[in-house]
């Protein structure tokens, strides 16, 4: 069953992963591959849009925790964005939103990176 | 304890592979979905059963498609029980700590999240040997 779909599209300097369907220990190695090309690309500023994303399990969210600081540690990072309540109360029950932010819209994500870039 | 006297409402046995974890979470689902159960509810149970598999396919397996995972839930109108069962190696991930985001993050790594969080999402998690070659995780979902 591959309901599992990631896409990266560039927005400026920023890199847009867009994924659809279920994110578990199944489809976790497509996401991985992606963050694998961005870094190969030296893409380290990333917006992930959970819009059509249905469904996450630990598996998924490990992910970003593997590769997080090494987009930190160049001066990148993973933000989130447009994620559904029943996913972010995930996210929030192991505490991620100390360590990451968070937005309601893919625009607010891109901004920060933005006015980052001019500060 | 569980009384003996609960009706099994059903049983799956696939094989250990992560592609069965979408007929695992289907499962699950159709049979929680109508015994009237709260959403809320249904989807913290497929999640901690997503993740207890995982961990057998990982741990227990060791990625060997060859393994077998036989889910049995039970349910009265006051919980749902999830018993699954696996052949692999014994392990227990009871023992493991409540993972640490910064330090895990820093050494690149994301693993240990899984048990962590099927213990938020269920009212009780049960490691136990129960033959000499069965393991058990056992899930309860209090519905009240």
């Amino acid at each position: 069953m591959a309901d599992f779909n990631v896409t990266t599209r560039g927005v400026g300097p920023v890199r847009v992963i867009d994924l659809k369907g279920y994110l578990d220990a199944h489809t976790a190695p497509e996401l991985e591959q992606e963050f694998n090309k961005l870094i190969d690309h030296n893409d380290y500023k990333v917006v992930v849009n959970f819009d059509e994303l249905k469904y996450i399990s630990s598996a998924g969210l490990g992910v970003f925790m593997a590769y997080v600081e090494t987009m930190r540690e160049n001066k990148g990072d993973i933000k989130f964005s447009n994620m559904q309540d029943d996913v972010f109360n995930i996210f929030d029950l192991l505490g991620f939103p100390v360590l990451y932010e968070f937005f309601k819209d893919e625009k607010e994500a891109i901004e920060k990176f933005n006015q980052k870039e001019k500060s | 304890m569980i009384p003996n006297n609960q009706k099994i409402i059903n049983e799956l046995v696939v094989k250990s592979t992560t592609d069965n974890l979408a007929t695992i979470r289907k499962f699950i689902r159709e049979n929680t979905s109508s015994s009237g159960v709260d959403e809320d509810a249904i989807s913290k149970i497929i999640l901690a059963v997503d993740e207890a598999c995982t961990n057998i396919i990982k741990h227990a397996y060791k990625y060997s498609p060859e393994g077998e995972i036989t889910i049995k839930l039970q349910s009265d109108n006051k919980k749902i029980i999830i018993k699954i069962i696996d052949e692999g190696k014994n392990f227990n991930p009871e023992l493991i700590p409540e993972p640490d985001l910064k330090r895990l993050q820093k050494e690149h790594k994301g693993g240990g999240l899984g048990m962590f969080l099927m213990k938020k999402l269920m009212d009780k998690v049960e490691y136990s040997n129960i033959s000499h070659n069965r393991n058990q995780v056992l899930l309860v979902k209090y519905l009240i």
